[in-house]
């Protein structure tokens, strides 16, 4: 739409800075009406919002209302359903990624994307972790490339003795935070969560989180979680969706109701069916 | 009709209770005498069933190798065939036809059987026609007889437009495209086994949709694909209806090469012993088969332990 | 870059890195038309099949009349100007070795599937359907081979009044062909089996239901799908089998009522498999003759087959 002509369309670093953690002069994603359908039916209605550069941006709300759907629209993994079909724009920094000459492959090398179940390959931590640079070609030190890849995610201690050694043999914790290692290893700039740790004991879930907290430094962080005081514990930004449904009940799709700040969404909401959802009343 | 304890019991309350008892007693206790023979009879006819056909195949190899037995020797393996020395003929030119006849048949079904599975199930979009057309297809062709193979053979590779003559290497694409189909579905089923989430990590890596399958698919399936191949080759081996068809027959007594002159395959000579009518050459097929049960066997064994060891668990 | 935040692993190179295709997808498309290549083979090959088959059976319909092929009782090719192209002995032949074969096939395969489904203890599963698998594997000629030399004498001595005048006999071979299908009826029939959901059987045993009753009232009617596949699968199998045949059943061309096991006869296949082993000149009538009759074998089980699949499919869409 903007960069008419542009083939490659490229970000200048210099025009990235961070002052305050909240303050939101930097946009990484502007979503504009987007809606997503599997085949017919529609998944997802017409959300429109901002989110911030170097912040954690959760959305919340109850199972079946979109918010996993929306979170792989950021970086077209939708385009692995087959019907599955995005409308609107999804603007990264400055360029449309649902643009026909964007190539969803590269998209991906700048989103990364941590899913629900861990899933690591069934291969060595090592290889786990270089698996991702080599597919982009990287040339540097692959050793050094793993090792700081593996202590941004706080594993490095806990693994540096068995890099070698599958990595199914980990605990779930570990081994989520194995993927996150991995999808940092490849430099993005965004890491997309989607339910990261539903299927991870409390101990792992609280490593986890002070993970996302540490990572917010260097990184922006979409999270998808169903867990409302996780996302009040870690989140800077809150959308909440809920499910609609049309006149005769036949068909059903997520809407974004409210966002804004995660202290505004949870002590001071606007909607009343926000404020009725976080104190647990709804959904 | 509501009764409580303290009204005496009519006759008719009375039955009630009895035949209600004499229901649970039927229920709880001993079955009709019936229902009894049912369910020993039932499953030890099944059971039946299953050892005839068990002792089908137990009787089979103790036969061979009852009748074999005397001419499990060196010459067996060692020597060309002769119609007029039972005694010390052998199956030289037909277990070295088999080898070549095999390598050519893999050499063939890896490339074409595994990169049809990954197109099916990695690539092609169920929605198009053709797509599935092709599936059906593959399912039919894994019923077609394989003298139906041989016929192509013979018009198709031998004659017609490949015009091979009758060389090993005809008999080998023969044998592989009668195979295919056998690849084709194990191979997919294995490629089908590796769980989506393993793609899908690799894809959110950035890794293109090749770099997905060839280094995290393809080598998580490779035990299954490697033992649908050798399924697919101990049915090569033991084919010999195409092989009569497109010049395998024919009496060799030299030993054949891939491209040129005429060869034999192992099961085409235990054929060919087998039809003659004195006992020696009967007994002489016998001893063959327990060289090819062997081989069938030792792979089949090797498939089951290659299952076992490497198959990935999800 | 002045400022320092592009130090951070998370900020620095890949914000260069461009959105649009910039990756060999060249490549990617290359060796997706390599696949797609040898997916198409099958195609290609089933054609060949066809035109291969279609060809000569053209060139020996202009010989011989439709008719006379179809509906004559007289089998004698390559007699020269005596020959005579009805295809009925062979073709009755080729039933008679199926009827045989599927009454040992489909009684021992159908109970051991119910066996293998219903009452087998797991671990008698993982040790008895290999050894059905390896009976499955072994060669047809062993099983020719066993039957000419072992199940014939042995029929001979255990029916010593019917007249055992030749060696060879349909019966002997059919009993054979239906031991090597054996493994097909049980493993699809009990795949049929255990893709019954247990909710089925389940209520009916709150019914109080016994095994037996369960086992024939509820699992086999709603299995039956499966099972009639199985048993046309059988019946493809046993019309395109060739070397037990080839070996046991002899090569006497005549028409035999499916009861006279003792008689020696000729079926399709091996009709095809002992005329084309001599090297016989293109376009020649004998040629063309084993193609017309290699058609009809085709047609036949091509049939058989596309019925079963549509029959497994039935069973899958209910319980799946």
């Amino acid at each position: 739409m903007d960069e008419s002509g542009a083939p490659a369309i490229q970000v200048d670093p210099s025009e990235l800075h961070t002052h305050g953690h909240i303050e939101h002069s930097k946009k990484v994603f502007e979503l504009n009406k987007v809606s997503v359908y599997y085949g017919d039916s529609k998944a997802v209605s017409d959300v429109s919002l901002d989110i911030y550069h170097r912040n954690i941006t959760a959305l919340i709300g109850p199972s079946g209302c979109g918010k996993s759907t929306l979170l792989r629209s950021l970086n077209r993994m939708n385009d692995l359903i087959p019907g599955a079909r995005v409308e609107g724009e999804v603007f990264y920094h400055e360029s449309n990624l649902y643009d026909r000459k964007v190539n969803p492959v590269q998209v991906r090398k700048l989103i990364g994307m941590v899913f629900q179940k861990p899933n690591p390959f069934p291969k060595s931590i090592y290889e786990n972790v270089a698996f991702g640079p080599k597919s982009l070609g990287m040339k540097d030190d692959m050793d050094d490339i793993v090792e700081q890849a593996l202590r941004d995610a706080a594993l490095w201690d806990e693994v540096k003795d068995r890099l070698h050694t599958n990595a199914y043999g980990m605990s779930g914790g570990q081994q989520q935070r194995l993927c996150i290692a991995r999808a940092i290893a490849t430099q993005p700039e965004v890491i997309l969560m989607d339910e990261p740790c539903s299927a991870l004991d409390p101990v792992s879930t609280g490593k986890i989180e002070d993970l996302m907290l540490e990572l917010k430094r260097n990184y922006s962080i979409v999270i998808v979680t169903h867990n409302m005081q996780q996302a009040a514990r870690v989140s800077d930004m809150t959308a909440l969706l809920m499910v609609e449904l049309d006149s005769d009940e036949h068909n059903r799709w997520g809407e974004v109701i409210e966002y804004d700040d995660t202290n505004k969404i949870f002590t001071n909401p606007r909607d009343p069916r926000t404020d009725q959802y976080v104190s647990g009343r709804i959904g | 009709m509501v009764t409580n304890e303290k009204t005496p019991r009519t006759g008719r309350t009375r039955l009630a209770v009895a035949g209600a008892r004499a229901g649970s007693v039927s229920v709880f206790g001993k079955s009709s005498p019936g229902e009894r023979a049912g369910s020993v009879l039932f499953p030890a006819v099944l059971l039946l069933a299953l050892t005839l056909a068990l002792t089908g195949l137990a009787s089979l190899l103790v036969w061979s190798f009852v009748k074999g037995y005397p001419r499990l020797d060196a010459n067996l393996i060692f020597n060309a065939p002769s119609t007029l020395f039972p005694a010390t003929a052998g199956f030289r030119p037909a277990i070295l036809g088999t080898l070549y006849i095999i390598a050519g048949v893999i050499v063939l079904i890896v490339p074409l059987g595994v990169g049809a599975a990954i197109y099916l199930e990695e690539y092609a979009n169920r929605e198009r026609w053709y797509n599935r057309l092709i599936e059906l297809n593959i399912q039919n062709l894994a019923g077609v007889p394989s003298i139906v193979f041989g016929i192509l053979g013979l018009a198709f590779i031998v004659r017609g437009p490949l015009d091979l003559g009758f060389i090993a290497a005809s008999a080998s694409i023969t044998l592989a495209l009668l195979v295919l189909p056998t690849v084709i579905l194990a191979a997919r089923e294995a490629i089908r086994a590796v769980p989506p989430s393993i793609r899908e990590g690799s894809l959110a890596l950035g890794a293109t949709q090749w770099q997905t399958l060839s280094r995290q698919v393809l080598p998580a399936s490779t035990p299954g694909i490697l033992t649908g191949v050798i399924l697919a080759i101990s049915r090569a081996i033991g084919e010999a209806a195409p092989l009569l068809m497109i010049g395998a027959v024919t009496f060799v007594m030299f030993d054949p090469s891939f491209f040129s002159g005429g060869y034999t395959a192992l099961p085409v000579q235990i054929y060919n012993y087998a039809v003659r009518p004195q006992e020696e050459f009967r007994n002489l097929a016998a001893a063959g088969i327990i060289v090819m049960l062997a081989v069938l066997l030792l792979m089949n064994s090797f498939a089951v332990w290659l299952r076992n060891r490497y198959e990935q668990r999800w | 870059m002045p400022t320092s935040t592009t130090d951070a692993p998370g900020a620095g190179a890949s914000q260069r890195r461009p959105l649009g295709a910039s990756s060999p997808r060249y490549g990617e498309r290359i060796i997706k038309a390599f696949l797609a290549l040898c997916a198409g083979l099958s195609v290609v090959v089933t054609i060949a099949i066809v035109i291969s088959l279609v060809a000569p059976t053209i060139g020996f319909f202009q010989k011989v009349p439709i008719t006379e092929f179809l509906f004559g009782t007289k089998w004698s090719p390559g007699f020269g100007e005596q020959s005579s192209y009805g295809v009925l002995p062979t073709v009755v032949a080729t039933l008679d070795i199926v009827a045989v074969s599927l009454l040992v096939a489909v009684p021992i395969g159908l109970l051991s599937a119910f066996y293998l489904s219903e009452y087998a203890h797991p671990r008698v599963r993982r040790v008895v359907k290999p050894m059905l698998e390896v009976l499955g594997g072994i060669p047809t000629v062993a099983i020719g081979l066993f039957a000419l030399m072992f199940l014939r004498p042995l029929a001979a001595k255990l029916l010593p009044f019917l007249g055992w005048d030749s060696i060879f006999s349909f019966g002997v071979a059919g009993v054979a062909v239906g031991l090597m299908v054996v493994p097909l009826v049980s493993s699809v029939s009990e795949d049929a089996m255990r893709s019954v959901p247990r909710g089925l059987r389940e209520g009916a045993y709150a019914l109080g239901a016994s095994k037996m009753r369960v086992s024939v009232r509820v699992v086999f009617p709603a299995a039956i799908s499966g099972i009639v596949a199985a048993i046309v699968l059988a019946t493809s199998r046993a019309i395109g089998e060739t070397m037990v045949v080839l070996i046991a059943a002899g090569a006497t061309s005549q028409i035999v009522p499916p009861w006279d096991v003792t008689e020696p006869v000729q079926t399709m296949t091996a009709f095809i498999g002992s005329t084309a082993t001599g090297d016989i000149a293109t376009g020649t009538i004998t040629y063309n003759t084993i193609f017309a009759v290699g058609t009809l074998l085709f047609v036949m089980t091509l049939s058989m087959n596309m019925l079963a699949m549509h029959l497994v499919r039935r069973f899958r869409e209910v319980y799946e």
